[in-house]
């Protein structure tokens, strides 16, 4: 046992570091940092520097622009992303509808849509949801009928992240109605400017409207566009959603919040000439999160030294461990970052970067209380909480 | 960075789980509780002959230099078979003082005795105003005639009633509540001025308030350097918090177990009872809180051995903090989900509870190594 990394390891770690020194454009990093709304134009920026780099999809097999890299590795880069903090690669693509073309797709699907991929000329989106169909989600109802070369399809999809920017989204549809629900299930690639297709954002109780409501009418799909066999999308489907086991937790992402919150709480008056940071009280508060933290690190380390050691290749059930556990925390965090501005939570200032107007109270408040409300989604998109806990249950209690 | 344990380590683990699981079953425990000293002497004449008593000791003193991996592995198979024995009091605690204060005469002379079971040790040094500040000292030893005069009480000495020697902590200089001035001093319990009353814990082990009145003390008493001991005791301390993590997991996981059987087994309205969601998803909360403290007991482990006092100090109270909270919800819950069973004497699960709820009061319990992360800026550093 020995949880110091090596040499190398530590020498790969300042690489890395140094590079997202170097070369994350400030602006964005700013607006991470303040917690502000990334615009469509920083994601593909900042994704095209990586892809430049070669940096674009280290998970990926080599032959696609993998690096090749070891999970401890991948843990590491990762891990600095979130710190830097950069913003994480459109996960669409990256995570979700590439590995699934690698898997299981054809040629002609490969060649045209991994270098895209990797240089976001699509951007992707995730067509699950339905509004009948959340953790549910195998009671999806929109259907793709064959006719000659094509599929028509026709349904709703809903909750479909940042759809307004997608040139493709990739969606589960149901091409055999009489089979068992599982079963009917095929995997779709479609061209977001097919005729047919509608797009209308949700607006959500922070104000923002980075999910939208999908609507099929009778879209036309070229077959061309299946992956894999028909009806066995529901297994790709699955494939899709227990890949990525430990980037789940973003245990990054809360330590560069941490350290956010403990800056602001230096800063922030608590009354009587103090500051936040003074308070034992929420000095406490921070520190039990904290911990809760450093204990999720050392389990995602647990899991990473797991997969090193290639015990499966399947997806680990203590994934969903880390997804509950990683969730809390962040919600956590969200709080207290809420928390720490006191009132000043309170003024409601959604488009700051586009007015002339000075912030009202301290120029950092604004995103505080929306991002609180915000993060409310973590434990309930990528398979609830309550999913996880049902999978933890079964897979490795035998319950 | 890896988790593996070397194939020596993997062997101890092996040998010492089916130790537990051969001699350790729950009619045995409540026989061995009924021994004089409140646990088995044969058991502990075992121990020394598979070797588990010189584990953390070097090789020329009968041990063979184990790290606090060794101590963990053994540690966490003790938890499970709630082990009574006074390994915790002996080995980890006085036993690390002679290994890492003691002078060579100490050394040469007693820890082959610990590592052959000839020698129990206890370690004397909470006091009834003290709570868990280690330098908060009243007991005093004043300098007489080469040696010292000890006055002064302790109490809830773990094994106490039934050690050959005492390790105590007394005050030579400061005052009551001064980081220096305290020094540590080996003395009988057979001496003039002694006086024990022992007594069991509410999770079945031995403890002792003992008192001291004018005990006079040879100049060989003193461990380590006089007046600086403090470093050593927070040393000692921070090695065996680790190792009560250890026994904690050990005790959460094997109660995790027993509950989740208990969920695959008992009946109501016709189904079994681990069909029911509600307490399916109680059975994972406890996991993922059994998991959070393995992962910050392995983390106390690798630590445990750091001279780097401030960073060992932080990440252990860390630890003890996470092993504090699962112990109460893995706790509570393992009684819930098992019902009006949970709750007699006769089922394990209460035994299981007790200790792991005990162990949050040895050597600071969560709230108080919360205080000491948040008064050391937490454990996120600036980049």
């Amino acid at each position: 046992m020995d949880l110091r990394f090596t040499a190398e390891e530590t020498a790969f770690r300042n690489e890395v570091r140094a590079f997202f020194r170097t070369a994350l454009p400030p602006e964005i990093r700013r607006k991470m940092v303040e917690g502000r709304r990334l615009g469509k134009d920083d994601i593909v920026r900042w994704q095209r520097i990586l892809n430049e780099k070669g940096w674009a999809v280290p998970h990926w097999p080599v032959e696609w622009g993998g690096t090749g890299w070891t999970p401890t590795q991948q843990y590491i880069f990762q891990e600095e992303m979130q710190q830097a903090p950069a913003p994480q690669p459109l996960a669409f693509g990256t995570s979700m509808v590439g590995p699934v073309i690698i898997a299981f797709g054809n040629d002609a699907q490969k060649n045209r849509y991994l270098p895209r991929i990797r240089n976001i000329e699509d951007w992707w989106c995730q067509g699950f949801s339905e509004p009948g169909s959340g953790s549910d989600l195998a009671s999806l109802k929109t259907s793709a009928k064959r006719m000659g070369d094509h599929y028509i399809v026709n349904g709703q999809k809903t909750w479909t992240t940042l759809a307004q920017h997608a040139d493709m989204i990739f969606c589960l549809v149901r091409s055999d109605p009489a089979a068992k629900k599982q079963e009917g299930i095929s995997f779709l690639l479609i061209d977001m400017k097919s005729p047919g297709i509608t797009v209308r954002p949700i607006v959500t109780m922070d104000g923002s409207a980075e999910v939208n409501e999908v609507f099929f009418d009778e879209v036309k799909v070229p077959v061309a566009n299946l992956v894999g066999e028909e009806n066995k999308g529901w297994d790709y489907a699955k494939y899709l959603l227990g890949h990525e086991r430990t980037g789940i937790a973003r245990v990054g992402v809360s330590k560069e919040r941490l350290r956010r919150l403990k800056e602001l709480a230096a800063l922030e008056p608590a009354g009587g000439g103090a500051r936040m940071i003074d308070d034992g009280h929420f000095r406490e508060k921070i520190a039990a999160v904290e911990i809760e933290l450093k204990a999720l690190e050392m389990t995602q380390l647990r899991v990473v030294a797991a997969e090193r050691r290639g015990r499966s290749k399947k997806p680990d059930p203590a994934s969903s461990i880390l997804k509950i556990k990683g969730s809390e925390i962040q919600q956590t965090i969200s709080e207290l970052l809420m928390d720490v501005v006191g009132p000043y939570a309170m003024p409601y200032q959604p488009d700051l970067d586009g007015s002339n107007q000075p912030p009202i109270g301290p120029d950092y408040a604004g995103p505080l209380a929306p991002t609180y409300f915000n993060w409310r989604k973590i434990s309930i998109y990528g398979g609830s909480n309550e999913i996880q806990r049902n999978i933890i249950s079964k897979a490795i209690l035998g319950l | 960075m890896d988790f593996d344990l070397t194939e020596e380590q993997r062997l101890l683990q092996e040998s010492v789980g089916k130790l537990v699981a051969d001699e350790y079953d729950f009619e045995k425990r409540k026989a061995y509780a009924k021994e004089p000293a409140g646990y088995s002497e044969a058991r502990w004449a075992h121990y020394a002959e598979l070797g588990l008593l010189g584990l953390p000791f070097p090789e020329r003193l009968g041990g063979s230099d184990g790290t606090p991996v060794e101590t963990m592995i053994v540690m966490e198979a003790f938890g499970r078979g709630l082990v009574l024995e006074p390994y915790l009091a002996t080995v980890i605690l006085g036993g690390g003082f002679l290994r890492l204060a003691g002078s060579a005469a100490q050394r040469q002379e007693l820890i082959p005795a610990i590592a052959e079971g000839r020698l129990r040790l206890a370690f004397a040094y909470t006091e009834r105003q003290s709570r868990y500040d280690l330098a908060d000292v009243a007991t005093t030893a004043r300098a007489s005639g080469g040696g010292h005069v000890l006055n002064g009480q302790k109490g809830v000495v773990l094994h106490g009633d039934s050690a050959d020697r005492l390790i105590v902590s007394a005050r030579t200089a400061g005052g009551p509540h001064d980081r220096e001035g305290v020094s540590l001093f080996l003395v009988d319990p057979r001496a003039n001025g002694v006086s024990i009353q022992g007594y069991p814990t509410v999770d079945g082990l031995r403890a002792a308030e003992i008192g001291f009145s004018d005990v006079r003390l040879g100049p060989d008493a003193l461990i380590g350097p006089k007046d600086q001991a403090l470093p050593i005791i927070l040393r000692v301390i921070d090695a065996a918090t680790a190792a009560v993590c250890a026994e904690a997991v050990g005790a959460m996981a094997a109660l995790h177990e027993l509950t989740v059987e208990y969920l695959k087994t008992r009946k109501q309205f016709g189904v079994l009872i681990g069909s029911f969601q509600v307490l399916q998803h109680r059975a994972v909360d406890m996991l993922v809180s059994l998991e959070q403290a393995r992962s910050m007991t392995y983390l106390a482990t690798m630590m445990a051995d750091s001279e780097d006092t401030a960073e060992r100090r932080r990440m252990i109270s860390a630890a003890k903090v996470q092993i504090g909270r699962s112990a109460r919800l893995v706790g509570q819950q393992a009684i819930q989900l098992h019902g009006g069973i949970g709750m007699t004497a006769e089922y394990k699960a209460g035994h299981y509870f007790k200790r792991a709820s005990m162990i949050d009061t040895m050597f600071g319990d969560a709230d108080h190594h919360l205080a000491i992360v948040a008064r050391g800026g937490g454990l996120i550093d600036p980049i």
